[in-house]
C-alpha cells in the first residue's frame, strides 16, 4: 500500500522489513517512560497494558506505530489478509484469556478488519484493533485511503477512540485495552491519524485504568443470591445451562464445584463447550439447533434453569415462546443489558460468573432432590445419543474424521472451525474437557475463521509455552477457501498447526437446508470446482494430504499430528450427509429432528 | 494414500440407535406452558400482554464527539420506537442531556435504559418520572394575510411573534405536546409554509433528579458520578 501523507518519521536501516524482524530484546528497547512520538507511547501503552503479540499487516497510514513496534518486545505476526489478523487475534484471546491485538492501516486495511471485529463483538471477545488514519487535516476529505473508521465500527465495538494528539493517545490506547477486558468483554477500536503517531511528545502514558462505570462490581446482590438459592432448593428438575461468559469469567472451576455439589445436570452452550467436562456423568453436552436431543429435552422440561453467561442467542432458544416453558430462570450476567432481553429471568443475578457462582454454591443449603430428574435426563442420553451411519459402501462419514482425531490427541487440544456442518459435527463429535479448547464462530457464524484462527490459537499456546499443546483445524472446502491464504502465514511461521478440511464439494448447510426447506434445489450450493487442497498445501509449503476411505484415516491423522509444522488433510467425505439432530429455526428444542424424514 | 480393505468403522457407532431408530418430535413428552414474545411465562389463567406506552427517557452524557450519534445509533439499530430526541447542554462543561421519548412496551423501556447505559459516554439514564415538566419549541411559519387573526390565535397559545413580514409571520410557541398540537391545528387556517418543533424535554419535578444519581451541579462538578 503507498503512502501520500506523510514522510517516514525515520530512516533507520531501509532494507529490512520491521514488521517480519525477530522481536529484539525488550531490555535493548527504549526505557519505559521514554517516548519521543505518539507512536511510540502507543506501543509503551501496549506494552504497560500486557501485550505481547499483534496481528497485522503494514501501510501507508500505520507505518509510524510499525515502526516503534521495531524496538519492542511485542512479537507481530504479519497475516496475509487483515481480516486474518483479526480472526487471529479473536482465537489468540480466547485461548491466552488476554485481548487479542490486531493492526491495520487506514482504508481498506481497516474495512478488511471489520468482519473480525463484528465476530469478536457477538462473541464478546475481548480484543483490541488499532487503525491507521490518515492525517488530521485531511479527515472528512475523502483523502487517499480514507474511511470513517470510528463511524464504521461503531456498532460493532464496545467503543471506539478517535486518538485527538500526540500527548494523549498512549492513555487512549491503554484505555482501550483495559476496557475491552472489562465487565463483559468485547472488542475496542483506536483510530490513529498518521499525526498524531509522527507528532513529537515526552508525555509518556500514564497507569490505564477502564473508564468509569465499565468495570462493575462482580458480586451479585445478596438478598437476590438468598432468593435464588430457596428457587433451587425447591427445584424438582433443575438444569445449569453454562454460557460462553464462564469461560470468559474463568469460572470453570467454580461451574463444576457448583453443579456437582448438588447433583444438577449441566448443558452448556456452544460458546460454553468445555466450561464444563463432556464426559462427567452430570453434562448433558450442549442445547441449540444442533445441540443434543437430551439437552434440548432437558431445558424444555426443566423446572428450573441455572443460565451463567449466555444471553440466549435464537440459536440455543427456538421459538423463545417454546424455552424452557416451565422453567423459572435464574439468569447469572456481568452485563445488566442482558437480563431479561431475550428471555425473561426470574432472579437476575448480576455479577462475576465465577463469584456468583460461589455465593450460590454457598447459599444452597440442601441440594434439589433431583434423583428421578437425572435418571429421566439419563435415559434420554440413552435414547437420542449423537450417532450416524457408517456402511462399508458408502463414501468417508465426516463424524468419524473428527472422532478420529479426538482419540489420537490429549484432552488440552485446541479445536479450531470454519462456519457450516464441519463445525457442528467438530463440536458434537469431540468430547471436550477443558475451557479455552473451542475456539470457534458463534454468534456472527463467520466462514473462514478456521485457519485464521488456528494461526492466533497457536501464536497464543506457544506465547504461553505450551508448545506441546496439538492445535487442529477442522474446515469445510467452502470455509477454507475464504481464508485460506493465511496458510502461508503459518508456513513462513512455523506453526504447527493441523487443518482438516472435511471436503464435501458443497457449502454443505446451505445444502442441507436447501434438502430440508427449498425442495432439494441447490442454488449455489454445489462446489465442485474446488481445487485440490493437498496440492494446493504443497504449494504453499505446508504438508498435503488426501484421504478418501475409513483405512486412510488413522495414519493421515497420525502424520499430520506429528508434522512439525502446518499440515493440511483433504478429506473427501460422504457429500450428503446431514447435521443432525436438527431444531429447525424458530421451532421448539424438544420437537428436534433426530432423522432427517422428520424435518 | 489408498486402500481396498472394508470399513474399519466409528468407534462405538455400532452400539449406538441410528438416527431413524430414534423416537420422533411426536413421540416425545411436550410441556404445555409457554413464553410470550418478550420471554416471559404465561400465566394460563392471567394472560398478560404488554402495551406499549410513551415514555420520555432522560440521559446525561459526556460531550464527546459522536456520542449522538452512539445513542441514535444505537436506538435505530435495535429497532425501537422513536418519537424524538433533544439534545444540548447542561450547566456542567463536558455534559449534555439527552431526553427522549419513545413508545415501547415496559420491557422494551427496561432494554432502551439498560443499552444506553451500556454506552460509555453516557454517565446515567433512566426514565423521568411520570409527573415531570415536559416542553417542546416550535417554529411556525404562517401567510400573512390577516396579521391581526394571526397576532389573536398567537396570544391564546401564549406564544410570541419572532418574525412579521410583507408575506409571511413565524410565530414561536412552547408547552407540553397536546397543546402544541392544538395550536398547529389553530394556526393551519391561515396557511402554515413552514414548521419546525424540537420535540419535547424534560425534567422531573422538585427534588427528584432527572436521571438516577444526579445532583444539582455547575460548571466544573460532575453532576453525578457514582464511582
Amino acid at each position: 500500500m503507498s503512502d501520500t501523507a506523510a514522510q517516514p518519521r525515520s530512516d533507520a536501516d531501509e532494507s529490512d522489513d520491521g514488521a517480519t524482524e525477530e522481536p529484539t530484546d525488550p531490555d535493548d528497547g527504549p526505557a519505559a517512560g521514554a517516548v519521543s512520538t505518539g507512536a511510540e507511547s502507543v506501543v509503551a501503552a501496549l506494552e504497560a497494558a500486557g501485550a505481547k503479540t499483534a496481528f497485522g499487516v503494514q501501510g501507508g497510514a500505520i507505518m509510524p506505530v510499525y515502526d516503534a513496534l521495531y524496538d519492542s518486545s511485542i512479537r507481530h505476526v504479519t497475516m496475509a489478509h487483515e481480516q486474518g489478523a483479526a480472526h487471529a487475534a479473536d482465537a489468540y484471546g480466547v485461548v491466552a484469556g488476554e485481548p487479542g491485538l490486531c493492526m491495520a492501516t487506514s482504508g481498506p486495511g481497516a474495512t478488511n478488519l471489520v468482519t473480525g471485529i463484528a465476530d469478536a463483538d457477538m462473541d464478546s471477545d475481548a480484543m483490541v484493533a488499532l487503525t491507521g488514519q490518515v492525517p488530521t487535516e485531511f479527515v472528512g476529505n475523502d483523502a487517499f485511503q480514507e474511511t470513517d473508521t470510528v463511524g464504521v465500527t461503531r456498532p460493532i465495538t464496545k467503543h471506539n477512540y478517535f486518538a485527538g494528539g500526540a500527548d494523549t493517545v498512549g492513555d487512549t490506547v491503554g484505555e482501550a485495552f483495559e476496557l475491552s477486558r472489562a465487565g463483559r468483554p468485547g472488542p475496542t477500536l483506536v483510530d490513529l491519524p498518521k499525526d498524531v503517531t509522527q507528532d513529537e511528545t515526552d508525555r509518556t502514558p500514564g497507569p490505564a485504568t477502564p473508564p468509569a462505570g465499565t468495570d462493575p462490581d462482580p458480586n451479585a446482590d445478596a438478598d437476590a443470591v438468598e432468593e435464588a438459592a430457596r428457587a433451587i432448593e425447591a427445584a424438582e428438575r433443575p438444569v445449569c445451562l453454562f454460557g460462553g461468559g464462564v469461560i470468559k469469567a474463568d469460572a470453570s472451576d467454580e461451574a463444576r464445584t457448583f453443579a456437582r455439589s448438588y447433583g444438577i445436570p449441566v448443558t452448556t452452550t456452544m460458546p460454553g463447550i468445555g466450561s464444563f467436562p463432556e464426559d462427567d456423568d452430570l453434562c448433558l453436552s450442549w442445547a441449540g439447533m444442533h445441540g443434543t436431543g437430551y439437552a434440548n429435552l432437558a431445558i424444555t422440561h426443566t423446572d428450573c434453569l441455572i443460565a451463567v453467561g449466555t444471553r440466549f442467542d435464537d440459536r440455543l432458544t427456538g421459538g423463545i415462546d417454546t424455552f424452557a416453558p416451565e422453567a423459572e430462570v435464574i439468569h447469572v450476567d456481568i452485563d445488566p443489558a442482558e437480563i431479561s432481553k431475550n428471555v425473561h429471568a426470574d432472579y437476575p443475578l448480576i455479577g462475576d460468573a465465577g463469584r456468583v457462582l460461589d455465593q450460590l454454591t454457598a447459599a444452597v443449603r440442601e441440594a434439589p432432590d433431583a434423583a428421578a430428574w437425572r435418571d429421566r435426563c439419563e435415559e434420554w442420553k440413552e435414547t437420542y445419543p449423537l450417532t450416524y451411519a457408517t456402511p462399508d459402501d458408502e463414501p468417508l462419514k465426516p463424524q468419524f474424521v473428527v472422532e478420529a482425531f479426538d482419540e489420537a490427541t490429549d484432552d488440552d487440544t485446541i479445536v479450531t472451525t470454519g462456519v457450516g456442518q464441519h463445525q457442528m459435527w467438530a463440536s458434537q463429535f469431540w468430547t471436550y474437557t477443558e475451557p479455552r479448547t473451542w475456539v470457534s464462530s458463534h454468534g456472527l457464524g463467520t466462514m473462514g475463521y478456521g485457519v485464521p484462527a488456528a494461526v492466533g490459537a497457536r501464536v497464543a499456546a506457544d506465547t504461553m509455552g505450551e508448545e506441546d499443546r496439538d492445535v487442529v483445524c477442522f474446515d469445510g472446502d467452502g470455509s477454507f477457501l475464504m481464508t485460506m491464504q493465511e496458510l502461508s502465514v503459518a508456513v513462513r511461521e512455523e506453526l504447527d498447526v493441523t487443518i482438516a478440511v472435511l471436503n464435501n464439494e458443497y457449502i454443505g448447510m446451505v445444502r442441507q437446508w436447501q434438502d430440508a426447506f427449498y425442495e432439494g434445489r441447490h442454488m449455489a450450493s454445489d462446489y465442485t470446482w474446488m481445487p485440490e487442497f493437498d496440492k494446493l498445501a504443497e504449494a504453499f509449503g505446508a504438508l498435503g494430504l488426501r484421504v478418501d476411505d475409513y483405512d486412510e484415516v488413522a495414519p493421515a491423522v497420525e502424520e499430520a499430528l506429528d508434522y512439525e509444522g502446518p499440515a493440511v488433510i483433504d478429506f473427501h467425505v460422504d457429500p450428503e450427509e446431514n447435521v443432525l439432530p436438527m431444531v429447525p429455526s424458530g421451532g421448539a428444542n424438544g420437537k428436534f429432528a433426530a432423522a432427517e424424514d422428520q424435518l | 494414500m489408498s486402500g481396498d480393505s472394508p470399513s474399519a468403522g466409528a468407534p462405538e457407532a455400532d452400539s449406538r440407535p441410528l438416527p431413524d431408530e430414534q423416537p420422533g418430535p411426536d413421540e416425545r413428552d411436550h410441556p404445555e406452558g409457554r413464553r410470550n414474545l418478550e420471554g416471559i411465562r404465561i400465566d394460563p389463567v392471567v394472560e398478560a400482554e404488554h402495551e406499549s406506552r410513551r415514555a420520555v427517557i432522560s440521559a446525561l452524557v459526556e460531550d464527546e464527539p459522536g456520542v449522538l450519534a452512539r445513542v441514535s445509533g444505537l436506538v435505530s439499530r435495535r429497532q425501537f420506537n422513536i418519537e424524538s430526541l433533544t439534545v444540548g447542554p447542561t450547566t456542567v462543561d463536558g455534559h449534555s442531556r439527552i431526553t427522549m421519548v419513545v413508545e415501547e412496551t415496559d420491557p422494551g423501556i427496561d432494554q432502551i435504559e439498560k443499552q444506553m447505559a451500556k454506552l460509555k459516554p453516557v454517565i446515567s439514564v433512566g426514565e423521568v418520572a411520570g409527573d415531570a415538566v415536559t416542553s417542546e419549541l416550535v417554529l411556525l411559519k404562517v401567510e400573512a394575510d390577516d396579521p391581526a387573526a394571526v397576532h389573536a390565535v398567537s396570544e391564546m397559545y401564549d406564544g410570541r411573534t419572532v418574525d412579521a413580514g410583507p408575506d409571511t409571520i413565524t410565530v414561536e410557541l412552547t408547552g407540553d405536546k397536546a397543546s402544541i398540537d392544538s395550536a398547529i391545528s389553530a394556526f393551519d387556517r391561515f396557511g402554515i409554509v413552514e414548521i419546525a418543533r424540537t420535540g419535547p424535554t424534560a425534567l422531573a419535578r422538585g427534588d427528584t433528579p432527572t436521571a438516577p444519581g444526579e445532583k444539582p451541579g455547575t460548571a466544573g462538578e460532575p453532576t453525578t458520578h457514582d464511582d
